[in-house]
């Protein structure tokens, strides 16, 4: 008994501290629609602010507290609110969470930035008072957090309750067009959300921050625990993340207490949160379809098979070319963005064409490089057996969110990501300690690929390889049911299309494509360890391929090479400034405003080709007296017809995106079942 | 038997009564007419047959078999087809590409592998679109899109047609050329289910009527008796003069009504 | 004659592609109770809701009391006087009965003063002042809706389809409430697809069809000369 209360308190305690991030992630995400997957990085940011006033510059504890608090944090919430976060909440998921999550990467860097690695410590509150329960000792700290939780919940009930602005925020829950026709601000009521949200995050923050100390990640991942909390009430109900909150901080103090070190099980005890998660998530009920709800439409360019059989061949000519003569260390870095560029060919099927979001595909690479090291069949054989493990288990991770939405389908990545990482990578049956599992150099039909430039040609070549079996993916069958999917999941499902399976199948396509480029990494390094395929860089990884374009081979290539280069950049210094956070800062609010367009960069490339070709055209056309085929002029049936599908690309996606929020904000259907089903 | 029957469904939502204990039968071969005011339940009724919604209460027969809680998919696999009142077209798809898109699901994944084109033109001439087929579906007007969504249904050869103000959107000469094809598919054995405010239309093509109000059944019959039922007259029409004739034409109850505004 | 009230001039609006208001006009006199009649997919609910400030024309003019308003955000408009009662439950379901008329105090007046009003006219609603309001019947919920009418004292009054999917005889009561409103000389724009019970309270009438007014008048007149397109006979 005494040793159940003596675990007990403590979890009482991590459970406060979880119930307050919690509660402020479900106020912004019921009242806006956006998930914001940040709330744990503002909440370290707003740490180490504290920090900074607190202990740096010397200002009194209680005046920082109300500095960050009150000040910083809600006009931070404010402002995210009202130049990032608005009219996300319309968008589709693959937009929404790609800009929070470039809030998350960027503000990781900014706080590596601003506040450069050394040790930092935060005293806890009351210090030097404590309590006895028992045999039990509770400290001052602990009691501030477990009050201060129950005032965040009675100060919620009395502001959503009690007040006309906290009854707005639910009403906009409810139908924010109407809250507009009765006169009152939704912006307000979402810029208000936002900023106490904010605040919610920088108190959890503050309060856990003595206790696991000041630093970029731990904090950052507050919100898996969070989440698995809010997860609890559904993403809706207060009390019950109030409880799911309480339930996982006892969890995770009775693991410690309870499980015997030294068994099997203890492996598990960092990665409780994530397999709460799981678990809450499977006990999800069933998400209906929706009816007369409009998505972001994504046009891809798709070029004929000729043009992708050029294309292909040009490319390897160029990386024939580019690589003769190049040293064994920027082989080995061009290798690593063809590794990089094959996963983000898996984002494109993923996320450009489908829509859905994995916020762990460096780790399906590291299942396929496992998998490959371990097999120690250095052929085609074991590269397509890892690669087919690597895609099972992507499966695998979908099918617990068969029945719910998108969302779910991300936020579980990210749990799959950090527990693969904590609990099968770092474990020295896996990678080994310090990462040292050596994998042999693949052989193709009995001829071993011995030398650095060959086997980074083969992998230019799956590289190719790999891109032209998206892009007929993308024109066949499959593309056209991914779009028709995107388009409307409720007209699919009366067509006969099981959604859900289709959605698991994808899922583990991407997850094998990523899964090859493991086993090719794999097998150029070496070498491999859990390092390389850290649960973190899957995050960067995503940002640059939708920077670069998710839509586009080319986005993918671009990618790659982008996220090969971050760390030789990240590496360099300017004026005496490092800039290891910056790139992070760069990549992180890059993908903030280049996420709603997930055409990304490539599309540049795209238009300015395709400009290029008009004028050609047009000066053709002058020549000829200006007969025939006019590709400025409007375009008509025929036209399109005649298959240049990539004419038919820049126009797709804003007028149907604008359109369809437009649609979708303002019709209201009269004896439409379907509207108030979805509002549950 | 009927091809499908409604047995006492119940839709609550919060504390609103959608559906109220509907109870009707839609058979093969035959055109069955949903009507009623606007908020009667109607559409609700369609995604409860459809699989888009669970009832609260009841029971979905189709084709013998109790489909109350199959899936979506699983029900168009056994033979239901439906459109939609809210339009649900691929709107970023070509005409052409939302019904080889319905073809593929219909053939299966495989279904890249066989030429389809013959079929596709089939269906978009069957429906009368075949002059739209290159056209982004978010293109064309209302009533093509209606089509279309009946032509992407078709695709996956239904036995009952479940369909949503279909012809709304349409003019004249196109809803009597719909009525034709919707005879067309009666005769072919498929079951016809359809939710309309054309009265006109209704009337002329239907070979029974249910009358839902309040989510509830009032009048089940066919055109003539509707016509004449004097809870349809008053739920439905809003007034309460009979048209004796038994035509399509209403216009002779109006001036009646003009009547009882003057007095 | 004074300023009309509400005028729309030559209004078009479309949902991409699709153009479903075609040059709208409209006139609501000051004062006056007009019913906007016409069949389904006509383009009613668009009006309503472009006029409600809900979506943008592309082109066209609104005035409401002389001002052009065209680009007016909904909320805007709703706090100087225009109060929209659009079509399906106009209520916020999870929130109380008390919790949605303090919310209608936003169009500028006190919350006290808007729970007087509601349940002075509306008895019922006083007793279910702690139910939430998806929890009521569709009757009692129109009710609510219009507690906002009577309470708000709108310059406008704009109700979109209020008899959809409710009882003949609470319709009957409903738009008795309507008529007292209307007594109160606030002028209203009541849109309905059904003729008779709106053009009871009506001043004048007119019927949409095909994104378009085709006619206006006396509501006796409308009636004879409009009646198959109101039933959605021709469309």
């Amino acid at each position: 008994m005494d040793k159940f209360i003596a675990y007990a308190l403590p979890g009482l305690f991590t459970g406060a501290a979880y119930a307050i991030a919690a509660s402020g992630l479900v106020l912004t995400y019921t009242t806006t629609r956006v998930f914001n997957i940040a709330h744990g990085a503002f909440g370290m940011v707003m740490s180490f602010i504290f920090w900074d006033f607190s202990q740096r510059q010397g200002i009194p504890v209680w005046l920082s507290l109300i500095l960050v608090l009150l000040v910083v944090a809600p006009l931070t919430g404010f402002v995210v609110q009202r130049f990032i976060a608005r009219g996300l909440g319309d968008a589709p998921v693959s937009v929404s969470l790609v800009v929070t999550v470039g809030l998350f990467v960027g503000l990781i860097g900014l706080a590596q930035q601003v506040w450069e690695p050394e040790p930092r410590f935060v005293p806890p509150f009351w210090q030097d008072k404590s309590f006895e329960i028992g045999d039990s000792i509770i400290t001052g700290h602990q009691v501030i957090t477990i009050l201060a939780s129950i005032a965040v919940a009675v100060g919620l009930y009395f502001l959503l309750n009690r007040t006309r602005i906290g009854t707005a925020m639910r009403a906009s829950v409810d139908n924010p067009e109407l809250l507009r026709l009765f006169g009152g601000k939704p912006d307000t009521v979402a810029a208000l959300s936002w900023a106490i949200g904010m605040s919610l995050s920088a108190l959890a923050g503050i309060l856990l921050v003595s206790v696991v100390g000041l630093d970029y990640f731990q904090l950052t991942l507050l919100v898996i625990n969070a989440y698995a909390a809010a997860m609890v009430g559904r993403l809706k109900s207060l009390p019950l993340t109030f409880i799911g909150a309480m339930a996982l901080g006892l969890l995770d103090s009775f693991a410690l207490g309870y499980i015997d070190p030294e068994s099997w099980l203890a492996d598990f005890r960092p990665v409780i949160p994530p397999l709460f998660l799981f678990a809450v998530i499977v006990l999800m009920p069933t998400a209906q379809l929706r009816i007369g709800q409009v998505k972001g439409i994504v046009s891809a360019p798709v070029p004929s098979l000729t043009r992708m059989a050029v294309s292909g061949a040009a490319f390897m000519a160029f990386v024939f070319v580019a690589t003769a003569g190049m040293s064994e260390a920027n082989l080995l870095r061009v290798g690593a963005a063809a590794t990089y560029a094959i996963v983000m060919l898996s984002l494109v099927l993923l996320t450009g064409y489908g829509g859905y979001v994995s916020l762990s595909q460096l780790t399906f690479a590291g299942v396929g490089a496992l998998a490959y090291a371990k097999l120690d069949e250095p052929n085609l054989y074991g590269l397509i057996v890892s690669t087919l493990i690597a895609g099972a288990v992507g499966a695998l991770v979908a099918l617990p969110t068969l029945r719910l939405t998108g969302l779910y389908l991300a936020l579980s990545t990210l749990a799959f990501g950090v527990l693969m990482d904590k609990v099968v990578f770092q474990d020295e049956k896996a990678f080994g300690f310090g990462g040292a599992l050596s994998a042999d150099r693949m052989s193709v039909f009995g001829t071993t690929i011995g030398s650095t430039g060959n086997y980074v040609l083969l992998m230019a070549f799956f590289f190719v390889l790999c891109g032209i079996g998206v892009l007929i993916l993308r024109r066949g069958v499959l593309g056209r049911m991914l779009v028709a999917l995107r388009d409307s999941p409720a007209a699919c499902g009366t067509l006969g299309l099981d959604a859900r399976w289709f959605r698991v199948g994808l899922f583990g396509i991407s997850a094998a494509v990523a899964g090859l480029a493991g086993a090719l990494f794999a097998g150029l390094r070496g070498t491999i360890g859990a390092a390389d395929f850290q649960y973190f860089n899957s995050l960067p990884l995503l940002l640059l391929a939708v920077v670069f374009g998710v839509t586009s081979v080319t986005g993918a290539a671009l990618g790659g090479i982008g996220l090969m280069l971050l760390p030789v950049l990240q590496a360099e210094e300017v004026a005496g400034v490092s800039l290891g956070g910056l790139m992070f800062v760069i990549i992180g609010f890059g993908a903030v405003f280049a996420g709603r367009d997930p055409n990304g960069l490539a599309n540049l490339l795209f238009k300015i080709g395709r400009w290029g070709q008009r004028r050609i055209v047009a000066r053709v056309d002058e020549a000829t007296g200006g007969s025939g085929w006019s590709p400025i002029g409007p375009r008509t049936g025929q036209h399109r017809a005649a298959g240049d599908d990539q004419d038919g690309y820049d126009d797709g996606y804003d007028d149907a995106y604008d359109d369809g929020t437009a649609a979708g904000a303002t019709s209201h259907e009269p004896e439409e079942a379907g509207s108030v089903a979805t509002r549950g | 038997m009927s091809l499908l029957e409604v047995d006492d469904v119940v839709v609550q939502f919060g504390g609103v009564t959608a559906v109220n204990h509907a109870t009707f039968t839609a058979d093969a071969g035959q055109i069955t007419g949903l009507i009623g005011p606007n908020g009667a339940g109607k559409t609700t009724c369609f995604n409860v047959i459809s699989g888009l919604q669970r009832p609260t209460k009841g029971h979905v027969r189709f084709d013998g078999r109790d489909v109350t809680r199959t899936p979506v998919h699983r029900r168009s696999k056994r033979g239901m087809g439906r459109t939609f009142q809210r339009l649900e077209a691929f709107g970023s798809l070509t005409v052409r590409d939302n019904v080889r898109v319905a073809l593929d699901i219909h053939r299966g994944l495989l279904a890249g592998f066989k030429p389809a084109q013959s079929d596709i033109d089939a269906l978009l001439e069957r429906v009368g679109i075949a002059e739209y087929a290159d056209d982004r579906a978010d293109s064309i007007p209302t009533g093509t899109a209606r089509l279309l969504e009946l032509a992407r249904c078709l695709a996956g050869d239904p036995q009952l047609l479940l369909l949503d103000e279909p012809s709304s959107g349409l003019d004249e000469t196109e809803t009597d050329a719909f009525g034709e094809l919707l005879r067309d598919l009666a005769s072919e054995g498929r079951g016809v289910l359809m939710v309309e405010h054309d009265m006109d239309l209704v009337m002329s093509v239907c070979d029974t009527i249910r009358v839902l109000d309040f989510g509830e059944v009032i009048a089940v019959g066919g055109p003539a008796l509707i016509r004449n039922d004097a809870r349809v007259q008053q739920a439905y029409l809003g007034y309460s003069d009979v048209d004796e004739d038994g035509g399509h034409d209403h216009t002779a109850v109006l001036p009646a009504v003009a009547e009882e505004v003057k007095a | 004659m004074s300023i009309p009230i509400l005028e729309v001039i030559d209004l078009h609006a479309a949902y991409g592609r699709i153009e479903v208001l075609r040059g709208v006009n409209l006139t609501v006199p000051r004062g006056a109770v007009v019913a906007l009649l016409g069949p389904n997919g006509g383009g009613k609910s668009t009006l309503t809701q472009v006029i409600a400030g809900q979506k943008k024309p592309t082109s066209g003019e609104i005035h409401l009391g002389g001002v052009a308003v065209r680009n007016s955000a909904a909320d805007e408009l709703a706090r100087v006087g225009l109060c929209t009662v659009p079509e399906g439950r106009s209520v916020f379901p999870n929130l109380t009965v008390e919790e949605n008329l303090v919310l209608m105090s936003y169009a500028g007046v006190t919350a006290e003063a808007v729970l007087e009003t509601a349940y002075s006219y509306f008895p019922r609603l006083a007793e279910r002042r702690r139910q939430l309001a998806g929890t009521m019947s569709g009757g009692e919920q129109q009710m609510l809706a219009m507690s906002r009418a009577l309470a708000s004292d709108p310059a406008l009054l704009l109700l979109d389809e209020l008899s959809m999917g409710l009882a003949p005889l609470i319709v009957e009561e409903l738009y008795d409430t309507v008529q007292q409103i209307a007594d109160t000389g606030v002028s209203i724009l009541c849109i309905e697809q059904f003729a008779r019970t709106a053009l009871k309270v009506a001043d004048y009438a007119a019927v949409m069809t095909g994104g378009r007014i085709v006619a206006t008048g006396e509501p006796d007149e409308i009636m004879e000369t409009m009646s198959d397109v109101i039933l959605g006979g021709a469309a």
